[in-house]
């Protein structure tokens, strides 16, 4: 692949991106949310059209004009989350579509079945091939999707984080697979966060970062700082540069107590061991690589999820919250990852979007006090500078800026103890980007404990009071601020431990 | 996880069927006998047809609401067309049914309109252009044609051996005699639903249906023709329909616009008891026979048991015995399926 | 680029979906109306209004929660049999069949308050279903449906149950200012329901969870709550529909109050504007599209269209309003 380049709206996605994949070679394809990663994957395997640049496949150029062509034509794609049937047998995922016949158009179950088994037995998975594929752990379906790449002689299995929901045993045997795709003559581009399985595994490693691409580079000739240096794009050479944030430097002088203690939480199988604390007034981040175990550490605090072992105390209490609603009377605000799916409720208004979670407090025996509301509403637009045509428009007509700011003045104006931010500028322009950065830190300084969970370097180091690391579902490091630089933060993620 | 053997949904409907039968077979005098068997058979094969048809629509996850009033529609067709013979209005009805599933299917995969509204709406002009068609009466069928043996008449009777009805006939001779008794609606509700399973077993289009209400998206990317299945289905369900409403004019030797009020849900029912998952993806042919003969047979215990005298239920009950079953089953159902959910 | 920014006031986009989408109900009654003022022959008598009126009333009565409870995105089948259950109770209570009552008035309180609440008990039962289970409230709903028309058969045997009792029949055919009280009753809860839907919490609380379950659970929403309240609502609703169709008729009739309900309450509450999808209720919208398929069927029928063609002309009403909702939100 040359000199992709993809745009949305005007918005570039790939600007003269690149990627070469040698036959029986396993190439890692690594970096941040937004770097590009998806968008040529997608390209490649023909569910985007590229804007420009030029693919060749096999030798010779290449367009696919949907996956199905791609698939046919020798690439396949592995989805993180599995594009597979759960209800129908594992021979029927491999052959649907396209399943061998007898006659009278009728299927010959015996040859599927048959098939099926030999062609996963070569990937020394032994199961019977008649059961539904849900019965299975993810491991084994993974395993199926790939046996479905392989029959239909795919020359290159394209992996988008197949080992994201896997337990350690389960990603052993995948990457068994994945070598023995190789051994077959088979390329395979293998995205992932965890660092440990792209060493273990690939030949080379192409790193992308805001649509280009960065760096290509033999996995044994890149270290893991390095890697995550390219991914983030910070020159470790570089000496500790400040501004970058519109975070202003805190004096530290205004933290106050405990706030909320986390001890050994555990959810799942993305976290483990997760440990923080948080004092009033202090600007806590939270770091760590995708799929490190952040957010699902956020909504376990939040009582969002239910957690499987650990102990919060918050507020000098213990907390057993049932659910949200326990954690915001508590104290607590949440401001969710995606806000679209969790945070706006698109067909209502700004005001009724700021109001959401205040609501008990607007109610005059059970009827809601409009110009209290109206009062609040008005007060927050203006403080905290949301531009909208007034409080009656639909929040869906914001841009993304002013919408997370909606979202944040619905718990600002609950009076919260602890704000709980999960990447609270994603997706937002550079000037509503600083302002809620300089809100955030106006907040703390008024005793407001925050919690800030952000897959941006600068944001974390110049925003935070305090950090902490996560790597694969445990915390493995924290820094003060006196101690915290970007290059030690990096190196938790990378490596797991705090040197 | 469970080991061993697992109980589906559709085997246990089965078992309560046949216990039910050997329960009434054991209880009641002429429970098994021709007359009975006959009239069970013969009401509710059309319920059977039109359940078929919905067990493909549910299956890819959509829901069909118009089958009732379809058949209503398609059975004053045939009741016209019948003067012309057997043919013309078996063939008239079943067009009018598949036309009506034609019409579902655009709505639903060209407007991209949910099933439920577009058959909804279908519904009621189904059964709006029926009431014009029979100017809102009965209309009579052709007693001069062999149309109403589609109905009435019992299929295989021409060729029952005088030796099955011997004084001394053994078990064997009565099996025979037992079969050969079954109504023409019967036979046709049987063809159909053996043709049913073999399309869901052993033909392409079959698992496509299932792995397109199993996941759409899922289905799209592996290269299914999606579309296509969906548009089909309904076409299936309407046809059902159709044939059900020609069985209804000649069994009861008319064209009957205001009826099928209910039997879309009825037949939603009978798939739901049969043990095929309402979001579609999983079930089983057989399984929404026994359910919809399960929900039938019901009326006909409860009026044996009132033959018996020793307790006086009305017929009423067993609309209350039929929500009580779907409520079971449901209850099940999400109890199996949301553990799983949770833990994958 | 200047540094200055130029807010350029674009002449808003004329969303001609969105146009329809929000009047279109509206427009289609003055349009109807208009209509009819010129070529219907004595329509505008006190009689058509009561008429049309009247034929509507217990339609936008079920339609009102209905409304509220496919605004949190579920829907209710069992409406018409929870109408034959509080329909079939009713005159239990006063005629004095049930327990004998030497006030006739208070055996009248009784019919109708112990109906109306037995209909919202069942009502409890399908939000029970739908937050306990997770079930499909399409399917839980479908239950009652099926057992609700067979309890009222049931309890009265399937007879009907023929009375005079002109003191409890006037809540549908007293009339109040000429007008029947059924019609006040309709307007009363229309106008309740639209300000409990736009004025109070719970109303809000019922547009958040069907617009955003996930925000709204995380904003502190009892989503099972609040669901819970709909299905009751929608219960009631049907329990005093029941009642008004039994005095209409001065006779309750197990298999055929409320048959056909749930369609009909439906096409008026998609036909009025609210999404199905849930998040955007009218309770108005509802209103108005009972009184447009209403209407339409009466200005064929007044200019010699027959009945069963007024409903094909429903199913297009209803294909047409969804697609119009599709378009605006594409």
């Amino acid at each position: 692949m040359q000199k992709i380049s993809k745009s949305f709206g005007g918005v570039p996605a790939l600007i003269e991106a690149s990627l070469e994949v040698m036959p029986a070679e396993i190439m890692a394809l690594v970096g941040q949310n937004g770097a590009g990663k998806s968008t040529m994957i997608k390209i490649l395997n023909g569910a985007y059209v590229r804007d420009e640049g030029s693919i060749s496949f096999n030798g010779t150029p290449w367009t696919a004009a949907s996956p199905q062509q791609a698939q046919r034509a020798g690439i396949s794609t592995i989805f993180q989350e599995i594009n597979l049937i759960g209800y129908r047998s594992v021979a029927e995922n491999i052959f649907l579509g396209r399943e061998p016949k007898r006659g009278f158009g009728l299927l010959d179950w015996a040859k599927m079945n048959a098939e099926s088994a030999a062609l996963l037995k070569r990937f020394d998975v032994k199961v019977d091939v008649r059961e539904p594929l849900e019965r299975f752990s993810t491991a084994i379906q993974q395993m199926v999707a790939i046996a479905r790449a392989v029959s239909f002689d795919a020359r290159l299995v394209i992996m988008d984080e197949p080992t994201s929901s896997l337990d350690e045993a389960e990603v052993a045997v995948l990457l068994r697979t994945i070598r023995q795709l190789k051994a077959e003559g088979v390329a395979v581009i293998f995205v992932s966060h965890k660092l440990d399985e792209l060493y273990e595994v690939c030949d080379r490693v192409t790193i992308m970062r805001d649509g280009r691409t960065v760096q290509v580079s033999a996995m044994k000739d890149i270290s893991k700082l390095h890697l995550v240096a390219a991914m983030l794009g910070r020159d470790l050479a570089e000496v500790k540069k400040r501004g970058a944030t519109a975070f202003e430097e805190s004096s530290g002088a205004n933290i106050g107590g405990e706030l909320l203690q986390a001890r050994n939480i555990a959810v799942g199988h993305r976290v483990h061991d997760a440990s923080l604390d948080i004092r009033k007034g202090e600007i806590v981040g939270l770091a760590g690589l995708l799929g490190s175990g952040r957010t699902e550490t956020a909504r376990a605090i939040f009582a969002a999820d239910a957690k499987t072992s650990g102990d919060i105390t918050f507020n000098g209490q213990p907390a057993a919250f049932k659910g949200p609603a326990d954690a915001i009377k508590a104290g607590m605000g949440y401001c969710s990852e995606d806000r679209k799916a969790q945070g706006i409720v698109p067909g209502m208004s700004v005001a009724e979007n700021l109001t959401l979670a205040l609501m008990p407090a607007l109610t005059r025996s059970g009827m809601l006090d409009e110009a209290k509301q109206r009062e609040v509403v008005d007060r927050f637009i203006k403080e905290i500078g949301i531009k909208c045509a007034g409080p009656d428009q639909k929040i869906r007509e914001l841009s993304g800026g002013n919408q997370q700011k909606v979202l944040l003045a619905r718990w600002l104006c609950m009076n919260p103890k602890l704000l709980i931010l999960d990447e609270p500028t994603r997706g937002i322009d550079v000037g509503a980007k600083a302002e809620i950065q300089m809100l955030i830190r106006r907040l703390a300084s008024n005793g407001l404990g925050v919690l800030m969970i952000s897959s941006e370097l600068e944001e974390i180091v110049e925003g935070a009071d305090r950090v902490f690391v996560l790597r694969e579902g445990k915390t493995v490091a924290e820094f003060d601020h006196q101690n915290m630089t970007e290059s030690k933060v990096m190196h938790a993620m990378a490596h797991g431990h705090d040197t | 996880m469970m080991k061993g053997f697992r109980i589906s949904p559709s085997m246990a409907v089965v078992a309560v069927l046949i216990i039910l039968t050997l329960l009434g077979a054991w209880r009641y005098d002429g429970f098994l006998g021709t007359y009975n068997v006959q009239t069970v058979l013969r009401y509710n094969s059309m319920f059977a047809l039109v359940a078929l048809g919905m067990c493909f629509v549910i299956m890819t996850g959509g829901i069909d609401l118009s089958v009732g009033s379809v058949a209503a529609f398609s059975s004053v067709v045939a009741a016209h067309l019948s003067g012309y013979g057997l043919f013309p209005g078996l063939i008239g009805g079943l067009a009018a049914g598949l036309f009506a599933g034609t019409l579902n299917a655009l709505i639903i995969t060209r407007l991209k309109i949910a099933p439920f509204i577009a058959t909804l709406a279908t519904m009621l002009a189904a059964s709006g252009t029926a009431l014009l068609l029979a100017n809102n009466q009965s209309v009579s069928v052709s007693y001069d044609t062999y149309f109403t043996n589609l109905g009435q008449g019992d299929l295989l009777s021409f060729m029952r051996p005088e030796w099955v009805d011997a004084e001394d006939a053994g078990f064997f001779a009565g099996v025979i005699g037992f079969i050969l008794s079954f109504p023409t609606p019967a036979f046709i509700a049987l063809a159909a639903y053996i043709a049913g399973a073999i399309v869901i077993n052993h033909t392409a289009f079959g698992r496509h249906v299932l792995a397109v209400g199993g996941g759409t998206e899922a289905s799209r990317l592996m290269g299914l023709p999606v579309d296509r299945t969906i548009f089909l289905v309904y076409v299936i369900s309407g046809g059902m329909a159709g044939m059900a409403g020609v069985i209804l004019a000649s069994q009861f030797g008319a064209g009957q616009p205001i009826e099928g009020v209910g039997w879309e849900l009825f037949a939603i029912a009978s798939v739901v008891v049969g043990g095929t998952l309402l979001t579609g993806g999983n079930g089983s042919i057989g399984g929404t026979l026994a359910g919809a003969l399960l929900l039938g047979i019901i009326f006909t215990i409860l009026n044996f048991e009132n033959g018996m005298g020793w307790i006086s239920l009305s017929a009423y009950w067993q609309s209350v015995v039929r929500g009580v079953f779907l409520f079971v089953v449901v209850v099940l159902q999400a109890k199996l399926a949301n553990p799983a959910k949770a833990a994958a | 680029m200047s540094a200055v920014s130029v807010t350029k006031k674009e002449p808003r986009n004329f969303n001609r979906a969105a146009f329809f989408q929000r009047y279109g109900v509206g427009l289609a009654l003055i349009l109807l109306i208009i209509f009819n003022l010129i070529f219907t022959p004595n329509f505008a008598t006190a009689q058509t209004l009561a008429v049309n009126l009247t034929q509507v009333c217990t339609i936008v009565i079920v339609g009102v929660g209905m409304t509220l409870v496919i605004a949190t995105g579920g829907i209710d089948l069992s409406v018409g049999s929870l109408m034959a259950i509080a329909g079939a109770f009713s005159p239990m209570f006063f005629t004095g069949q049930l327990i004998p009552v030497d006030n006739l008035y208070f055996g009248i309180a009784l019919g109708i308050a112990f109906p109306v609440l037995i209909a919202g008990m069942f009502g409890l039962f399908n939000g029970w279903l739908v937050t306990k289970f997770s079930i499909q409230p399409i399917i839980a709903t479908l239950v009652l449906f099926i057992a609700g028309r067979g309890i009222a058969q049931v309890s009265t045997n399937g007879d009907l149950q023929v009375f005079k009792v002109p003191e409890f029949q006037a809540i549908a055919i007293g009339r109040v200012l000429g007008v029947p009280f059924q019609v006040w009753i309709m307007l009363a809860i229309v106008i309740v329901a639209a300000f409990i839907l736009h004025r109070t919490v719970f109303g809000r609380q019922v547009l958040a969870v069907g617009g955003n379950e996930a925000a709204a659970r995380l904003s502190g929403i009892p989503v099972s709550r609040v669901k819970f309240l709909v299905y009751f609502i929608s219960g009631l609703c049907s329990g005093v529909a029941g009642l008004i169709v039994i005095a209409m008729n001065s006779a309750a009739d197990a298999n055929l109050i409320g048959l056909g309900m749930e369609l009909d309450a439906i096409a008026a509450v998609v036909v009025g504007g609210t999404l199905l999808s849930g998040g955007r209720a009218t309770i108005i919208g509802t209103l108005l599209g009972a009184l447009v398929i209403q209407l339409v069927r009466y200005t064929l029928l007044a200019n010699g269209v027959p009945d069963p063609a007024a409903l094909v002309v429903k199913a297009g009403l209803i294909v047409l309003a969804v697609w119009l909702q599709r378009q605006e939100q594409a």
